[in-house]
């Protein structure tokens, strides 16, 4: 491979050129919604990166102590991260759940798998179809729309919505599934790999496209650890860590899946096309997840375990899943009285993996940058809570 | 007195061909896009299909406000999209229609067309200057390097196909190509007239800012590029310029090996009136084609453009214009 060698230049010796300061953001069509990057350039090499946050500030995690009561906290979930809803409202229900010892019925638990592995394969087409997008290419982007509306579909017959779905509820779910689902679903899972290999062709493997992306961003292992960085973005760089295999929730432990890592197959591990790559075969493992899920799922009721007023003893609690973007945490403090949680904190994963952006992007092109912000694949809504 | 109607015949046809090929192209370049993108596109303006769409942007975009930033170069400002758009409309009078319709019948046609296609560098560079705009600026600079550095494998490769014909006029490029198919420069000295008109097509994609060159405009990158800061008119000059460019590299693809005005089957369904299907024909071709490229391929980064123009093509352009300059003197 690389037949293009990787830009660190910048004008350095006789050549005197002063630098300049270009804002990218909040309106710049790559910077996925609210986000500012201050660049210091050199021509169009990147000096340096400075992201400025806040511009969509929500206050979710204020709102949540406003609430009368824990289930009105999980609309407010959907709304971070409004591309993976359903792996918000996941986490932060088994919080509650643990934080109250409620136990849930088989079936909710199996449920609750194929709707998380529904949306990560939802998010991941969104995050490649978008990816495409910022590198020129227009078509994969809605091709990736296509398929994610299958998807849409799905979650619009179980729950009536397609985007925020408040279908996950403490001690349960809001409505059993559909009598149909089960056809469309096998419907899906038999159409999605052609669409993905349509999508590899036009993409994946295009040669200008590996050649854009590969050697590109690179983020070597233990700077990905030392920032605190997770999901395909750790994984990227090589590192095997899923909490879906490594501190196993719901039913996961009865599936056999792998967790794909980063092996640099077309530049150096860790680098943009790594990540990208990652996010593809996670599509692939989640389609395994949910076929399995679908032979085991047993009979049950769905509203067993929901609580009449959820009112969890004084306490707190950290818990974590692996979202489509990477480990999101609940940290929730109850005083044992009120029903409304006294502190809720989130940890999110596009926050701590955009911190690590002006690490990986100097001495690369302006390109470069739009290139190395898409494969961090940011939701601005998680990352100004 | 005659003189001055036939100037202005001359000059009045090519732009109205490039008025109404430009709406016809704007509306066949939505329905192919949404083709391959699964969608629809166009669907309600007019009927059948949205015809009527193009034209009604054609009426927003010349209805729309001129906004001129506060701190730009006024006068450059202005005179930019004209001069882009003037540079491609004047190439077309060197452009044959046909056996008999040809607006300015040079003897140094083929070098014609080179120089005056240049000035579209001087139009963006200007535009991207004045605007005061970082992008814009960015975008402008951008676009020097790269239609500059393509010009020169466009070049060469243009010269092997006069090389071959030994004729610098393009009228007299297509006669020599006359009597079918066989007689076209693309199956002269196979295969290096072929791999003459790749190295022609692709760097064409570049000398008019289509994807996987578009890197002036580069909307995921710097924007619009050079023409951020252009509003109605102004900006659809540029739009125009790019559409007439299209044609004009695609109708030069044709002219120089693919037969021009020639009918593929000898003398059959030849004449003046067939040789505008012809040529109008095999010109839209290519203009699908760079069409379809641009729903295909992402963009390239800049030095990798400049990668392919100077290490890739310039080199084999080289090579290959030397072999066939060898072949036809030995023949």
């Amino acid at each position: 491979m690389a037949t293009f060698e990787i830009t660190t230049r910048s004008a350095k010796g006789d050549l005197k050129t002063d630098t300049m300061i270009l804002n990218m953001g909040p309106q710049h069509p790559s910077t996925h919604g609210v986000l500012r990057l201050e660049l210091v350039v050199d021509g169009e090499i990147i000096v340096d990166v400075i992201p400025h946050l806040g511009y969509l500030h929500r206050c979710f995690e204020k709102h949540a102590e406003q609430m009368t009561n824990y289930q009105q906290v999980i609309p407010y979930v959907d709304r971070m991260d409004y591309v993976a809803a359903m792996g918000n409202e996941l986490a932060y229900v088994l919080a509650v759940e643990k934080l109250m010892g409620i136990e849930v019925p088989e079936r909710v638990q199996y449920i609750r798998v194929i709707m998380a592995e529904l949306q990560r394969i939802a998010s991941h087409l969104l995050a490649i179809g978008t990816y495409g997008l910022d590198l020129g290419a227009f078509t994969p982007f809605l091709w990736c729309f296509r398929e994610r509306e299958k998807i849409l579909d799905l979650f619009e017959i179980t729950c009536g919505a397609r985007l925020l779905y408040n279908y996950i509820w403490i001690g349960g779910l809001s409505h059993d599934l559909p009598s149909d689902f089960g056809k469309k679903l096998k419907d899906f899972l038999k159409t999605f790999p052609k669409a993905l290999k349509e999508i590899n062709d036009l993409l994946t493997y295009n040669k200008i496209f590996i050649d854009r992306t590969a050697n590109i961003g690179v983020l070597p292992a233990d700077v990905a650890i030392n920032y605190g960085c997770s999901g395909p973005m750790l994984r990227g760089s090589g590192v095997k860590f899923d909490l879906r295999k490594n501190e196993p929730y719901l039913v996961y432990d009865r599936f056999e899946f792998d967790i794909p890592v980063g092996e640099g197959k077309m530049g150096t591990v860790g680098d943009c096309w790594d990540r990208y790559y990652v996010r593809v075969r996670e599509m692939e493992e989640s389609l395994k997840i949910i076929e399995q899920a679908w032979e085991q799922i047993p009979a049950g009721d769905v509203h067993a375990a929901i609580p009449k007023k959820a009112r969890p003893p004084q306490g707190e609690i950290y818990f974590r899943a692996e979202n489509p973007r990477g480990e999101i945490g609940f940290y929730i403090i109850s005083d044992g009285h009120s029903s409304s949680p006294f502190r809720v904190k989130a940890r999110a994963p596009s926050f701590v993996n955009l911190s690590v952006l002006p690490e990986i992007s100097k001495g690369y092109m302006i390109a470069d940058l739009v290139a190395i912000l898409g494969s961090v694949d940011i939701v601005l809504g998680e990352v100004d809570r | 007195m005659a003189e001055l109607l036939n100037m202005l015949v001359a000059s009045v046809i090519p732009l109205l061909f490039i008025l109404v090929y430009a709406i016809v192209i704007l509306w066949t370049e939505i329905k192919v896009a949404s083709h391959v993108q699964d969608r629809l596109g166009y669907m309600y303006t007019g009927g059948f299909h949205g015809w009527a769409q193009p034209i009604a942007d054609l009426l927003k975009l010349l209805s729309k406000e001129h906004i001129t930033p506060a701190n730009s170069d006024k006068i450059l400002f202005i005179l930019a999209p004209v001069i882009v758009f003037a540079a491609s409309y004047a190439a077309y009078a060197a452009l044959p229609f046909t056996s008999t319709f040809i607006a300015a019948n040079l003897n140094v046609g083929v070098f014609y067309i080179i120089a005056i296609t240049s000035f579209v560098v001087i139009g963006i560079l200007m535009a991207g200057w004045s605007s005061n705009n970082k992008y814009s600026l960015l975008g402008a600079m951008r676009s020097v390097a790269q239609i500059v550095s393509y010009e020169i494998p466009t070049a060469l490769s243009i010269l092997t196909v006069v090389i071959v014909v030994g004729t610098l006029n393009l009228q007299e490029v297509c006669e020599a190509q006359k009597g079918g198919l066989f007689n076209w420069n693309i199956f002269k000295y196979p295969p290096f007239m072929f791999i003459a008109f790749l190295i022609y097509f692709v760097a064409s994609l570049a000398e008019v800012n289509r994807t996987p060159f578009d890197i002036p405009e580069a909307e995921s990158e710097l924007v619009a590029g050079y023409h951020t800061e252009y509003t109605g008119m102004k900006f659809a000059m540029f739009y125009l310029a790019e559409y007439a460019n299209m044609f004009l590299v695609s109708g030069i693809a044709a002219i120089l090996f693919f037969g021009g005005w020639n009918s593929p089957f000898g003398e059959f369904m030849s004449g003046p009136a067939w040789g505008v299907f012809w040529f109008v024909s095999k010109g839209l071709f290519f203009v699908f084609l760079q069409i379809m490229l641009r729903w295909t391929l992402p963009r390239l980064r800049v030095d990798q453009l400049m990668y392919v123009s100077w290490k890739v093509l310039t080199p084999i352009s080289f090579v290959n214009i030397m072999i066939v300059g060898l072949w036809a003197i030995l023949k």
